[in-house]
């Protein structure tokens, strides 16, 4: 199995998530440029965190442009899998390949904090090595990852199970204390129709090692990665 | 010829910027105001083809699928000749 990790001009945690995928996950990985256009060698996708473009016009917004993409949506369609972290889900927001958008947090500030999310459905290949109800500890850092959608969107994704996490309290108790941007129905994470493309607002690739605070991002990749092993 | 694009928040849409506009201005001495909403102007040369109304609907579809996210966000646009 191998990973491509995507690098836009601004990516910031681009090294962070090679560094996992090669340490943690043991599997090759290689860093893709945005300009490059062929992404045949790989099976799963990070589309990382970061500034693509300096956040302007919208967060996410130019990288949607970036030669890479058309690529992507075309991987995405073929049934491989994408998992977009941060500025990533954001990024597959304004593409299309995920409903809703992200708007600057209910309270203006940039967050850099650590969060607890509670696994909402372990029918995805991102979260399959984990019960429904986990309570993971992750960090987030972000200024624009207030989730909004229609009520048509959020119904779908609630019929369809693709709400894969959501803010909680250290309990896994869903409250309006324990959301920390406003996001609607305290949605952290979101998974596409078909399932293979995942974006989150928290970063799993920096909760890898009990030195960082949490290890818990592990179950991610290693859901990731046992669907890879069993798909090969 | 010149495009105007004006971009503004749903109706709905949470405007955090905007209210912390409104306090500040509140703070200034000015009342009376209800509401403040925050949103985004762009001002687009083009070349001077005659054609307002094809101009529109080019800067229509710019505004459409680059300047404003649908999602969130509407727009209008003013063609000046």
């Amino acid at each position: 199995m191998k990973f491509g990790v995507i690098v836009f001009p601004g990516s910031n945690c681009d090294h962070d998530a090679y560094h996992v995928i090669s340490k943690h996950v043991g599997q090759p990985v290689d860093f893709i440029w945005h300009r490059d256009t062929n992404l045949d060698l790989y099976d799963a996708l990070i589309i990382p965190g970061g500034f693509s473009y300096g956040d302007y016009l919208r967060a996410g917004a130019l990288a949607r442009f970036s030669p890479v993409m058309d690529s992507v949506k075309k991987f995405a369609a073929s049934g491989r899998f994408v998992l977009g972290i941060c500025n990533g889900f954001q990024i597959l927001c304004e593409a299309g390949l995920l409903p809703g958008a992200l708007i600057r947090n209910r309270d203006l500030h940039f967050i850099c904090e650590h969060v607890f999310v509670r696994v909402e459905t372990s029918d995805t290949p991102f979260t399959n090595e984990m019960e429904r109800g986990s309570v993971l500890q992750l960090p987030i850092a972000h200024a624009e990852g207030n989730y909004v959608c229609d009520d048509q969107t959020l119904a779908t994704l609630q019929q369809d199970d693709r709400i894969v996490v959501r803010y909680c309290d250290r309990n896994g108790e869903i409250t309006k204390a324990a959301n920390p941007n406003g996001a609607r129905d305290n949605i952290a994470g979101i998974c596409n129709r078909k399932r293979n493309v995942l974006g989150l607002m928290p970063h799993p690739e920096r909760a890898c090692e009990d030195l960082l605070g949490s290890s818990d991002g592990r179950d991610i990749f290693r859901s990731l990665a046992a669907t890879l092993a069993a798909v090969a | 010829m010149k495009a105007k694009v004006y971009v503004s928040l749903k109706p709905g849409i949470l405007d955090p910027q905007g209210k912390a506009i409104q306090h500040s201005v509140e703070l200034l001495g000015f009342d009376g105001i209800s509401d403040v909403r925050q949103g985004k102007y762009f001002e687009i040369s083009l070349a001077d083809t005659g054609e307002p109304e094809a101009a529109r609907e080019s800067v229509s579809r710019m505004a459409r699928e680059v300047l404003s996210n649908p999602i969130i966000e509407d727009y209008r646009v003013e063609i000046e000749a």
